[in-house]
């Protein structure tokens, strides 16, 4: 890029903040309805529509807001809540690692914004594109956050829309809003289905945490039935070793090691 | 202290909200700072990270879904199965048109 002219690195520039922009728009509605029902769901779970869009803005990830509003109850400690929600972020740590050679030329700025944009999407279109360049290309700040601004506006915004709405509703249980969580989190647990070991985690996680919930209670299914499904992934890697660590996208699997 | 643990009180939701942000942030961050700088990861470290977001989410449906009524329950097998076909967002609306329709039945 050093021998042109600054006008065609205007162009340049305008050109991929239109390429982020463009990866956006396919997938704006599914990020938009994604935020109605988060502000619709924290609404009926009774919180205002400040807090509701408060947690959007300051949070900006889908499933850490909904652990929130499903483990966040009458009774649970706070630090309950924030390692559930580290716990289910965990698969963040790796889109982090895996791209961190994709963006080793952003300034320190761009890094420590860029990272907070790091959802499932960005790092799904980031892998995307520098895959569809085979690296000749270098993944640059204007396409990053072309894509990750506009990502975090609909986000908002759709929590606007969802816990205004919400807001509207006398008995969410008549939309059936008050089960909204179960289905998004069977969703998104059914996503990592192919990842090895899944089965063996999810039953014996899914038993320690009924036989916790009946005994000590709440809080302590989730991390007690965390650690015995995480313990079986271990035992099982030893007993039937693994191939080299994937990490699932929609777009493609992208290996890490 | 007692001032900072009367401030906490009253404003804990939007204090733990934050808190949780700055959780979420430091997941986003951490694998770029800590685990880049890694050349192999052990297998049973491996497996035990991937292990890590189905293990605590299993924890989380099951056991509100089997203490729900036959309706909840019947929801999240279809939407369990249709996982296998549809996007999430699909899912998620399949499930509340049934569920609204069970309901409706009197189930």
């Amino acid at each position: 890029m050093s021998g042109a002219s600054t006008s065609n690195n205007k162009q340049v520039l305008k050109s991929e903040w239109m390429d982020g922009f463009r990866d956006l728009l396919v997938v704006m509605m599914p990020i938009l309805t994604f935020g109605i029902m988060f502000g619709a769901a924290s609404s009926a779970a009774g919180y205002s529509i400040g807090v509701s869009v408060w947690s959007s803005a300051a949070i900006f990830a889908g499933a850490s807001q909904f652990v929130f509003l499903e483990v966040f109850k009458e009774g649970i400690p706070g630090w309950s809540v924030v390692l559930a929600v580290f716990a289910v972020n965990f698969r963040h740590i790796l889109y982090s690692a895996a791209i961190a050679n994709k963006v080793r030329d952003f300034n320190k700025w761009q890094k420590a914004f860029g990272f907070f944009l790091l959802t499932d999407l960005q790092f799904a279109v980031t892998e995307n594109r520098f895959s569809n360049f085979k690296g000749k290309r270098k993944i640059t700040p204007s396409y990053y956050f072309g894509f990750g601004i506009f990502s975090y506006a609909l986000w908002v915004i759709g929590t606007v829309v969802g816990a205004v709405f919400g807001s509207l509703i006398e008995d969410p249980a008549l939309i059936g809003l008050d089960f909204v969580l179960p289905i998004y989190f069977l969703s998104i647990l059914m996503g990592f289905r192919k990842r090895e070991r899944f089965f063996p985690v999810v039953l014996v996680s899914g038993i320690v945490s009924l036989i916790v919930k009946n005994t000590l209670g709440a809080p302590w299914h989730i991390s007690l039935g965390a650690l015995a499904g995480i313990a079986a992934a271990v035992i099982f890697s030893m007993i039937y070793p693994s191939k080299p660590m994937v990490i699932e996208d929609e777009e493609e699997e992208t290996t890490l090691v | 202290m007692s001032e900072i643990l009367a401030f906490y009180i009253a404003h804990e939701v939007p204090l733990l909200i934050f808190v949780l942000g700055v959780v979420t942030y430091l997941t986003r961050i951490g694998g770029y700072l800590v685990l880049s700088r890694f050349e192999n990861i052990p297998t049973p470290v491996q497996a035990a990270l991937e292990a890590v977001p189905a293990a605590v989410i299993t924890t989380i449906v099951v056991p509100p879904a089997l203490s729900a009524g036959l309706a909840e329950i019947t929801t999240m097998v279809v939407a369990g199965l249709a996982c296998f076909r549809l996007q999430p967002i699909l899912v998620i609306v399949l499930g509340l048109a049934v569920l609204v329709a069970l309901r409706q039945m009197g189930l």
